[in-house]
């Protein structure tokens, strides 16, 4: 085990490493660039033995690494923006096919108008593509819950693919103390992938990617949504096998100083840190406030966030993406499960600095229930 | 909590000079954060980027909008970008300038970082070099560990000429 | 009732699927007008003639297409 000083998109390279994917398929964009520069480098200095795929987009990288999934081994790809646009047709082909791979996506703000700084709307898009969708706050859990990700998708129980959405920018450039687990408890964490559903054998033909007729899609359709709903205990099961063997607890949401409290932010990904601190500075004052924070989007962890809200009287939930017409994504998926006033704030689209002012804004807003039910946070007036 | 703002233009090295003054930092047992703005990707643009050291886990993500300290790569962006933006009556300023003098208002130091890199470097690459006088003036981080960081950086010849650079910064401070 | 994935594990499991059930038009052969080109072998998109020309009518879906193809109009679509 090392620590070193490096990026998320660097942590999230040494993940991939550490679970020797066979096939690489990836196309650069900014800003998961790098992470796609890492994955060369080590396939060209032999540090992973992969075939590393250049492919001149990324409908078809995501293609390349349904067909490499299907034959039965593991794959390792990442995108962003646009790049995850352009595979939102292979996507639903992916998790339809059962191709239990990991996807890692720098979460960037989606065009137009043009921007490359980071928001959640590229994820937040295809949420209902059947894809795990786990958010990560900082380049250590980037790096953890890539490994994770692994083990949770190629459960015979799950059997969907995963997709790692780290913050563009916020973490994918940002350099920080990251510790890079040794290969050995990696293995034993992580066993090599062993396809039972599909997989290429000329002594046991079989024929993937079939067209159903209505009296099957249903079916195949409902199989599906019961793997995401087993997906929640495999999730959970596979956090607690991490934290035995690493050390580090991780779980469907985290909260922080939720058992007392009156108010709850709930946010997802880098945005959690600072709030964390936000909530430590009011509660020097005398607030009763916490944090939710929601690793797992889809599945979305109904219970779990049930209980960690039990006690508390309202709910400020921060989007960095909107649904127009109605409202952040998590906000809406709050509004219509968890049975508490909840608020709803977008904020931090493109990449708007999201400052501790803002969080504040957001708790004097619902301390004091906010005229809307959504609010956008920093708009300028002029 | 220290945090430090570096202002440049794209292709000058201030985000490595922010990930490095971090790497260094960190081998001296702190904890560190350094990350970038990008403006527009573009060289000659002007860009930020940041570095935040202590001795506890960093959990803030946002910008530095009171630095305790400003190290400027290039005094032509004085007349580009407002660098003493946010600073606070103890902030620290320090500018790689040949005929720069401070209003008085603001702790402003001066170095010839340009000097030193056209004179050893044979270039105007002056991101390591501002960081040795840094660490001299600051005591925020070892000389041993910026040395380390910057032959970790950049292996070989180009390494031992800015290690060289940043010496003689040092030695200025 | 459906594998994962919808994967078929069970080779050649198409020929359940007997096709010849969508044909409206039926290819008869008139074996004293074929000059053995073999165009119709070559041409069946559903592989439905053999080498003797013999037409599988479990399978062929009655496209015409062997007609079309026939130099000698040995083939005629009649209606089922």
């Amino acid at each position: 085990m090392i620590r070193e000083v490096m990026t998320a998109n660097k942590a999230v390279a040494e993940a991939a490493r550490l679970a020797k994917p066979q096939v690489i398929p990836v196309y650069p964009i900014t800003p998961q660039t790098t992470i796609s520069e890492y994955l060369a480098q080590y396939v060209a200095d032999e540090k992973i033995d992969a075939k590393y795929v250049k492919v001149e987009s990324e409908h078809s990288a995501i293609s390349a690494a349904v067909g490499a999934s299907a034959t039965g081994v593991r794959v390792f790809t990442a995108t962003s923006s646009q790049g995850l646009m352009l595979m939102h047709e292979i996507l639903f082909a992916a998790a339809g096919m059962r191709t239990p791979f990991v996807l890692a996506d720098a979460n960037r703000a989606i065009s137009a108008p043009l921007n490359i700084w980071n928001d959640q709307q590229d994820s937040i898009a295809q949420r209902d593509a059947g894809w795990l969708q786990i958010y990560v706050e900082n380049a250590q859990e980037a790096l953890d819950t890539t490994l994770m990700a692994y083990k949770i998708s190629e459960n015979p129980k799950v059997l969907l693919p995963s997709m790692v959405c780290l913050d563009g920018f916020i973490l994918t450039h940002t350099v920080e103390p990251v510790e890079i687990p040794d290969q050995e408890p990696v293995d034993e964490f992580l066993p090599p992938y062993k396809a039972e559903h599909a997989f290429l054998d000329p002594k046991n033909p079989m024929s993937i990617g079939n067209l159903a007729d209505p009296d099957y899609y249903l079916e195949a359709r409902h199989d599906m949504q019961v793997a995401m709903e087993n997906s929640i205990e495999v999730i959970q099961q596979t956090c607690d096998e991490f934290a035995e063997i690493f050390g580090r607890k991780y779980g469907l949401v985290e909260p922080y100083k939720t058992e007392d409290a009156e108010i709850i932010f709930v946010a997802m990904g880098s945005l959690c840190s600072t709030i964390r601190v936000i909530v430590d500075q009011l509660r020097e004052k005398g607030e009763k406030v916490g944090l939710l924070k929601i690793r797992a989007y889809r599945p979305f962890p109904v219970e779990a966030i049930d209980e960690a809200v039990k006690n508390c009287d309202k709910l400020a939930v921060i989007d960095k993406n909107v649904t127009f017409g109605i409202g952040g994504a998590l906000y809406t998926d709050i509004k219509a499960k968890i049975h508490k006033d909840a608020y709803g704030f977008i904020a931090g689209l493109g990449g708007r600095d999201i400052t501790p002012e803002a969080i504040f804004e957001v708790y004097e807003k619902t301390k004091n229930v906010p005229e809307k039910e959504v609010t956008w946070i920093g708009l300028k007036e002029d | 909590m220290i945090e430090i703002r570096f202002h440049g233009r794209g292709g000058q090295g201030s985000v490595t000079a922010a990930e490095i003054l971090a790497k260094a930092a960190f081998k001296d047992g702190k904890y560190v954060q350094a990350f970038p703005f990008f403006g527009v990707e573009r060289r000659g643009a002007p860009v930020m980027a940041f570095t935040r050291i202590d001795d506890e886990p960093i959990e803030l993500r946002y910008q530095i909008y009171n630095p305790d300290y400003v190290l400027v790569l290039d005094d032509g962006l004085l007349n580009v970008v407002d660098v003493f933006s946010g600073i606070k009556d103890n902030t620290e300023v320090i500018i790689n300038t040949q005929d720069f003098e401070g209003s008085g208002e603001h702790v402003v130091h001066s170095i010839d970082a340009t000097g030193i890199a056209l004179d050893l470097l044979g270039r105007n690459i002056v991101n390591t070099i501002i960081l040795g006088y840094f660490a001299k003036k600051t005591q925020l981080v070892s000389i041993e560990s910026l040395i380390e960081v910057i032959k970790e950086t950049f292996p070989g010849k180009i390494g031992e000429l800015n290690a060289e650079a940043t010496k003689k910064a040092y030695e200025m401070g | 009732m459906v594998n994962i994935g919808c994967v078929i594990t069970t080779p050649g499991s198409s020929k359940n699927n007997k096709t010849g059930s969508w044909r409206t038009f039926k290819p008869i052969l008139d074996k004293e007008k074929c000059i053995d080109c073999d165009n119709c072998i070559v041409f069946c998109p559903d592989s439905s003639v053999n080498k003797q020309h013999d037409i599988d009518y479990d399978y062929c879906k009655g496209c015409g297409i062997c007609a079309h193809e026939c130099p000698s109009d040995a083939i005629e679509m009649v209606k089922e």
